[in-house]
C-alpha cells in the first residue's frame, strides 16, 4: 500500500517553528552559557600551560583541544564529551511528550502533513540549534587560540580541528535521538528526562568502570605474548564502545593527535608500552587523513548509532495513538 | 460530486481485541450538522480519529469526501478541519504565530496566510487580543481560536469534539452561534458532545452512541416518536370539572395522566393544543396555562437507556 504525498510535507515549517523555540527559549540559553563558561575555564588552563611548554611542537594549536593539567584535569574535548549529552538531553528529552502534555498533537496532525515531517524537522530543529552553539564556541576558541597563542593555525590544523566539529555534531546527534526516542516512549517529560540523564551516566560514568571487568570475564586468558595483550586490549575496546562516548574519545585522540597512530595507543601507553610498526618512524606525525581512516569506523559508527535510534523512534512514534 | 461528504461503513476499532467502536455506520450529507452523542467512552472521540486517519480502522470502510482516509490522509486532512476535544495550543506564542505555524503546515502562500488570519481571527472575535500569549486565553477563546484555526483553513467539513464541554453559558452561545455560521456557509458539521440539550439546538440529525455502537440515529423528532412513543407532550393547568375525562376524548390524545391538582399531562401523536383548549373551554373549565414539549433529547436520551440498560443487565 503506497501513500499518497510526500513524508517531506511540512518539515520545513515544522523546522522553523522548533528552531525558532529553541533559538529564544531560556533552557538553550542556560545550557550555552554552561558549554561556554566551562569550555572557557578548560581552555584558559590550557592556554598558561602550552605558553609555559617550550618543546617545539608542530601541532601546538591543536593542543587547545586536548591540553589538560593539574588544575584542570579535563581538556577541552573531555569536556565536551561529557557536556554535549547534556545539552542533546535538555533540548530532546520533551520534544514529543510536551506535545501530548499540550494537547496539541492531534490539532497538528489533522493538518495535511505526515507524522514523519513532525519527527524530522524537531530532530532537524534541535540538531541545527546544538550545532549553531557548537560552531560559534568552535570558533571564539580559534579565535582565543590566536590572540593569545600569537600564531595562526595551519591548514591542516584547522582541517583536524573542523573534522572535530563535524564529529561533536553527529556525537550530538546520537545523544538528541536517544533522549527524542525516550520522550516518545514516556508520556511525561520528568520521567523521560531521568531515564536519559540516567543512561547518560551510565554510558559515561559507570560503563567505563564496567566493560574492562566484563570484557576480562568474556576474555579471561593469561596473558603471555604481545598478541594475547592486543587481543585482550581489543576484547576490552569493543566493550568499551557501546557507550558513545568512547566512540567519540577515540576520534578525539586520534584527529586531534597526528602522533596518535591506534586507538589503542593511549591504553598501551598506560601499561608503558608503544605500538611499533614496521617500517615507520615512531612519533612521526600521521598525515590528515591517514588519521581520518583509523577513526572512519567510529564516526560511521556514530552516524549509525543516531540513525538507529531515530528509527526506532520513529517506529514507536507511527504505532502511537494520537489520544493520551 | 456527491451529496454526501462523510459515509462510514462498519467502521470498527479494537484495543487490544475488545471493541471501542463496534460495527458504526453513518452519513453526513454536505450542509448537515450531525451530532455523535453520548456518555464519554462511548467511542465518539475514536470514531472522529478513524476519519481523520489519525488512528487505524480495525475493520470497515470510511470515504471522507470521496477519499479514503488510510490511504490519502493529505487529502482527507486537506479539505477537513478537526477540533479536538479540550484543544490545546503552544501557550508561550501569540494567537497570531500559533496560526501562523498551522497555516505554515497547511501550505498557504505568504499573502495567503497573513489575509486568511485576520479574517478568521475578526470571525471570532479574537482580533484585538491576537497577539496576547495564548496562555493568558480562557477556555471559551480558546475554542474560538480552534474555530479560527478551522474557519482559516477553508475547509468542507468541520469536526469538532465536544466544542462546548467547560464552557459557561454565555460563552456556549456563542459558540453555537458559530457553528451554524459555519452550517450557512455550505461547510459540513460532524460535532460529538455528551451535553444533549446544548447540541440539540443545532444538531439536523443525531446518532446517539453507546458501547461503542449507534443505538440510535435520525432527527430528534424521529428519534421522539421511536423512543417516547407519542412524541408530544402537553401540559394542561386548568380548573374545572371532569377535565380528564374530556381531554382524553380528545383526538390524537394517547394518554392522560394528572400529576397535580388542576395539572394534566397529555401524551400525544400531535400537537392537540388547540382542540385541548377547545375540549378545555367546552367544559366550562378556566384556562391557566397550555404548553407543549418539543420531544427532548434528554428525555429520550433517559428512557432510551432506562429501556435498553435493564436488557443489559440482564
Amino acid at each position: 500500500m503506497r501513500r499518497e504525498g510526500s513524508p517531506w510535507r511540512g518539515v520545513g515549517a515544522v523546522f522553523l517553528k522548533e528552531l525558532s523555540d529553541h533559538l529564544t527559549g531560556a533552557r538553550m540559553f542556560v545550557l550555552e552559557w554552561l558549554i561556554v563558561l566551562t569550555a572557557a575555564a578548560a581552555v584558559y588552563v590550557s592556554i598558561q600551560q602550552i605558553k609555559n611548554t617550550s618543546a617545539e611542537d608542530p601541532f601546538l594549536f591543536l593542543r587547545l583541544f586536548t591540553q589538560a593539567s593539574e588544575q584542570m584535569p579535563l581538556s577541552f574535548a573531555t569536556l565536551l564529551s561529557f557536556l554535549v549529552p547534556l545539552v542533546a538531553i535538555g533540548l530532546g528529552f520533551d520534544l514529543v511528550n510536551s506535545e501530548h502534555s499540550r494537547r496539541t498533537l492531534s490539532r497538528i496532525l489533522s493538518q495535511p502533513i505526515y507524522r514523519d515531517a513532525l519527527l524530522f524537522g524537531k530532530f532537524l530543529a534541535a540538531l541545527a540549534a546544538i550545532g549553531i552553539s557548537l560552531v560559534a564556541l568552535w570558533l571564539l576558541l580559534i579565535g582565543l587560540g590566536i590572540f593569545t597563542l600569537g600564531l595562526p593555525p595551519s591548514g591542516e590544523e584547522i582541517a583536524r580541528a573542523l573534522v572535530m566539529l563535524v564529529v561533536t555534531i553527529f556525537y550530538a546527534g546520537v545523544w538528541l535521538a536517544l533522549a527524542m526516542l525516550l520522550s516518545t516512549v514516556f508520556r511525561s517529560p520528568a520521567t523521560a528526562a531521568l531515564a536519559a540523564l540516567g543512561l547518560w551516566l551510565f554510558l559515561t560514568i559507570l560503563w567505563p568502570i564496567f566493560s574492562p571487568w566484563m570484557a576480562g570475564l568474556v576474555a579471561s586468558r593469561e596473558i603471555t605474548s604481545a598478541e594475547d595483550l592486543l587481543s585482550a586490549l581489543s576484547v576490552r575496546q569493543a566493550f568499551a564502545r557501546a557507550s558513545p562516548s568512547a566512540l567519540f574519545g577515540e576520534i578525539v585522540s586520534v584527529v586531534l593527535d597526528p602522533s596518535v597512530r591506534s586507538t589503542q595507543q593511549p591504553m598501551l601507553a598506560a601499561l608503558g608500552l608503544a605500538l611499533i610498526e614496521r617500517g615507520s618512524i615512531p612519533g612521526a606525525p600521521l598525515p590528515f587523513l591517514q588519521s581520518i581512516l583509523i577513526v572512519w569506523g567510529q564516526i560511521v559508527g556514530l552516524i549509525a548509532a543516531t540513525i538507529l535510534l531515530f528509527v526506532a523512534d520513529y517506529v514507536v512514534f507511527q504505532r502511537q495513538e494520537v489520544r493520551a | 460530486m456527491s451529496d454526501v461528504v462523510i459515509d462510514a461503513q462498519g467502521l470498527t476499532k479494537r484495543y487490544n481485541g475488545a471493541p471501542a467502536v463496534d460495527n458504526v455506520s453513518f452519513t453526513v450529507a454536505r450542509g448537515e450538522i450531525f451530532g455523535l452523542l453520548g456518555p464519554n467512552g462511548a467511542g465518539k472521540t475514536t470514531t472522529i480519529l478513524m476519519l481523520l486517519g489519525l488512528t487505524e480502522i480495525s475493520s470497515g470502510a470510511a470515504r471522507v469526501l470521496g477519499h479514503d482516509p488510510v490511504r490519502e490522509p493529505l487529502a482527507v486532512k486537506r479539505r477537513v478541519g478537526y477540533l479536538p476535544d479540550s484543544v490545546g495550543f503552544y501557550d508561550y506564542l501569540s494567537a497570531r504565530d500559533n496560526l501562523r505555524y498551522t497555516a505554515r503546515l497547511i501550505g498557504f502562500s505568504e499573502a495567503e496566510r497573513e489575509a486568511r488570519i485576520a479574517d478568521a481571527l475578526q470571525r471570532v472575535d479574537l482580533a484585538e487580543v491576537a497577539g496576547n500569549r495564548v496562555g493568558t486565553y480562557s477556555r471559551g477563546m480558546r475554542q474560538r481560536l480552534g474555530l479560527a484555526e478551522i474557519l482559516m483553513k477553508n475547509v468542507a467539513i468541520a469536526i469538532l469534539d465536544e466544542p462546548t464541554s467547560g464552557l459557561d453559558p454565555q460563552a456556549t452561545l456563542e459558540l453555537l452561534e458559530m457553528i451554524r455560521g459555519l452550517k450557512r456557509e455550505g461547510v459540513s458539521v460532524l460535532l460529538s458532545s455528551h451535553l444533549l440539550d446544548r447540541v440539540q439546538s443545532v444538531c439536523d440529525r443525531v446518532a446517539l452512541f453507546q458501547d461503542g455502537r449507534i443505538a440510535l440515529m435520525g432527527t430528534v423528532a424521529e428519534l421522539g416518536r421511536q423512543v417516547l412513543g407519542g412524541g408530544f407532550a402537553v401540559e394542561v393547568e386548568a380548573e374545572g370539572q371532569g377535565l380528564a375525562e374530556r381531554l382524553a376524548q380528545v383526538p390524537g390524545v394517547t394518554s392522560v395522566e394528572t400529576t397535580g391538582p388542576d395539572r394534566v399531562r397529555l401524551l400525544a401523536d400531535r400537537d392537540v393544543r388547540p382542540d385541548a383548549a377547545a375540549a378545555v373551554v367546552h367544559a366550562g373549565g378556566r384556562l391557566r396555562r397550555l404548553s407543549v414539549e418539543e420531544p427532548s433529547l434528554e428525555a429520550i436520551y433517559t428512557r432510551y437507556f432506562h429501556d435498553h440498560g435493564a436488557q443489559h443487565a440482564a
